[in-house]
């Protein structure tokens, strides 16, 4: 294929991404200045609590946003340094389950009640290339194989009711995969399933990656699911990224206090049990966004500046960016 | 905490019939096959397992919230199951649950003050005049503010209305608390909000918990003992420190494997277990577990002899091949 693009060059680059719902109160702003990479074959882990606009960020990707919402300029989602932003319908009917796939929550909801789950990969496959209807069956055949669905020839027949919660993903990551796209929209994938069955859906998706060189955007709200499973970790809070960092880096210093928070929340599996130290208070609602930093009402560590002035970017290690006044702060001697 | 048991289940059993003789759908669920535990009073249980292991089931029943299959539970002495429902209600009053979803349980057209206050008036728990002031007293207690009485539900977060959940249910001055999952749907934030809670309340009432959940390392931080469950039995059952250092039921084993662990880089030793738990409507006839086990020894035996709870140091277990080595 050409000249082979180097690993790390990005494949997906949002700039300054907006999603705005007018609403009688006026416009609110639940995703509000979001940037971010993704680069080839790399996971990039978007975490953050309920209602930091992480769904509505993965939808504005693929221009789902449902009306009243728009997405306002100067935002930019450039795939391949096209913006899709600006793209006529048919490059964008190519984009959207062409190269780039999606896979949601709630398997039970975003498949075909009444058709089978084959007819339903078939179709997936059709929307993107030509095949006669022999090839499509052998294709998802194929694929039910590759994301181990067991007896993958009877399960072509089957209705989505006659299989299992994990089953039933494991169909819509084939419809996903149909296209063969460069970049998979995760969101919460695993949520609704039992841990031991969570375990074998990341499992399988990070194999695929692998094997396909293909790119993954994990949304979750769960830290814990991101450690050895993502390169890069983007931590969201009301509508903004606030922290983002190789994976290991996150985990071992992390710099945001929200960030901070979230891992002093979490009950911990192994080491010393002390009492949690959650973070106070909740999420606010997009139209109730405080001034300044959005997390200080919250923040320990709050500082005389933080509730006037949003705080710049800062970089606390390379690869590394925070934006938090504290390490904007000159370190002590 | 007293070595008299406050609650004893023996052998509960609860079995489902759905569909019609006419349709010809009839089926069985056999969601819970024969569950025995004890909890002291001050205690913290915890019940986990896989969706449809029977772990509501089980907390459900012996509220008598349904009707047992058969069994029997003994609460301060007095056999819930024998009960007449008349008697029961007394006994109610000392028996509260908590749900994954407050917001389901409680009455939309009622203040929270109200929905606070019900149970203080049916049980007559305090003096009609007195009733506000307590209901305020407990909303404090909770972590709410005593103007929230005023509200009505939709007007709070869900970490909020678990508050006003438990807050519902301490106005009787309950002994006995069941919580299925009461920390499910929360963000982690919001969830340790809740833990805590639950926590000082135990110290400072002395409340016993049956604790329902999935998440292990909730569980270590708030269970004394854990009960693991797989398609309607125990499969194990120790302190839950013990349980989570040394697990001896292969299912315990990939179960807490599978806790994404914020600290954890061993992911490459993980566990994975392949396929689906089988139906509770077909459970198979020996060991519930032997279709997704890996146990090195797994033979014929696990798939026709079902194994029994066996003592193996100091936790209880029910696998033909577990030992106390380590696995
Ligand atoms: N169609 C809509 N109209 C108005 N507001 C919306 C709409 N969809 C989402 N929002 C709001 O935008 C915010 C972000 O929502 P989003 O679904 O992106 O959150 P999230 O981070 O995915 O949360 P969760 O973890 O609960 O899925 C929320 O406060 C939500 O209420
Ligand atoms: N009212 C009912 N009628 C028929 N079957 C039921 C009923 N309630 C539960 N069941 C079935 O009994 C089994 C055990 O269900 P139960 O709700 O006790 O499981 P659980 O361990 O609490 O699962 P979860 O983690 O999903 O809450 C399941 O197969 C369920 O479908
Ligand atoms: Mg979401
Ligand atoms: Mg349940």
């Amino acid at each position: 294929m050409g000249v082979p693009t180097p690993p790390s060059s990005p494949l997906l680059t949002v700039n300054d991404l907006h999603v705005v719902f007018s609403t009688r109160d006026g416009d609110v702003s639940p995703v509000d200045g979001v940037s971010f990479e993704i680069r080839r074959g790399e996971t990039l882990a978007m975490v953050g609590e309920s209602g930091c606009g992480k769904s509505l960020t993965c939808l504005a990707l693929l221009r789902l946003i449902p009306p009243p919402g728009h997405i306002p300029p100067p935002s930019q989602i450039l795939l391949d340094g096209q913006d899709i932003l600006t793209m006529a319908p048919e490059a964008l009917r190519q984009v959207r389950g062409g190269r780039i796939g999606m896979i949601f929550q709630d398997p039970s909801t975003s498949l075909n009640p009444v058709l089978t789950v084959g007819s339903q990969v078939a179709e997936a496959i059709a929307a993107h290339q030509k095949a006669s209807k022999r090839e499509l069956k052998t294709r998802v055949i194929t694929l039910f194989e590759e994301v181990g669905l067991p007896d993958p020839a009877s399960r072509y027949g089957a209705y989505p009711h006659q299989l299992s919660g994990g089953q039933r993903q494991r169909v819509m990551i084939a419809i996903a995969l149909a296209a063969e796209p460069d970049l998979l929209l995760a969101d919460e994938p695993t949520t609704a399933l039992d841990v031991t069955v969570q375990a074998q859906i990341l499992e399988l998706l990070d194999r695929i990656r692998r094997a396909r060189g293909m790119s993954i955007l994990l949304i979750t709200h769960d830290l814990g699911l991101v450690a050895g499973r993502a390169d890069r970790v983007a931590v969201m809070y009301a509508g903004q990224i606030v922290e983002e960092a190789a994976t290991e880096k996150l985990f071992q210093s992390p710099a945001h206090p929200y960030t901070r928070g979230l891992f002093a929340s979490i009950p911990k599996i192994t080491g010393p049990k002390q009492r949690l130290a959650p973070i106070p208070g909740v999420v606010p609602r997009p139209s109730r966004w405080p001034t300044g930093c959005r997390f200080h009402p919250r923040c320990p560590d709050v500082l005389s500046q933080c509730a006037a002035t949003a705080p710049p970017e800062t970089r606390p290690a390379a690869n590394h960016r925070s934006w938090c006044w504290l390490t904007e702060q000159p370190k002590a001697p | 905490m007293s070595t008299e048991p406050l609650l004893e289940v023996q052998d509960l059993v609860k079995h489902y019939q759905s569909g019609g003789w006419l349709s010809g759908t009839r089926q069985t669920t056999y969601a819970v096959n024969g569950v025995s535990f004890s909890i002291n009073a001050g205690e913290t249980l915890a019940l986990v397992g896989e969706s449809g292991s029977g772990k509501t089931t089980v907390g459900r029943t012996i509220l008598r919230l349904q009707e047992p299959t058969s069994g029997s539970a003994r609460f301060l002495g007095t056999d819930l199951f024998d009960m007449p429902r008349s008697a029961l209600r007394k006994l109610r009053r000392r028996m509260q649950i908590i749900f994954q979803d407050p917001y389901s349980t409680l009455d939309p057209r009622m203040t929270v003050g109200s929905s606070v206050a019900e149970g203080l008036e049916i049980h007559r728990i305090v003096p009609r005049a007195d009733i506000t002031s307590r209901v305020h007293a407990l909303l404090e207690e909770v972590g709410l503010d005593p103007d929230d009485a005023k509200k009505y539900p939709h007007e709070f977060s869900g970490g909020q209305r678990q508050r006003i959940g438990i807050a519902r249910a301490l106005a009787v001055e309950p002994h006995f608390l069941v919580c299925d999952e009461p920390v499910s749907a929360l963000d982690v934030s919001v969830q340790a909000q809740i833990l805590n809670l639950l926590l000082d309340l135990q110290r400072d009432r002395g409340l016993t918990y049956l604790f329902i959940a999935h998440d292990l390392a909730v569980v270590r931080h708030i269970a004394h003992r854990t009960i693991v469950m797989y398609l309607g039995y125990i499969v194990e059952e120790g302190t839950t420190d013990l349980l989570l250092t040394t697990p001896r039921h292969p299912y315990t084993q990939a179960l807490l494997s599978a806790v994404p662990d914020s600290e954890a880089a061993q992911v490459a030793d993980r566990i994975i277990l392949p396929g689906d738990p089988p139906s509770p409507s077909a459970i198979p006839h020996g060991c519930p577990f032997a279709s997704r086990c890996f146990h090195p020894e797994k033979d014929q035996r696990c798939r026709s002899e079902r194994p029994v709870l066996r003592t193996l140091g100091q936790s209880q277990v029910a696998c033909h091949y577990a030992t106390e080595e380590e696995a």
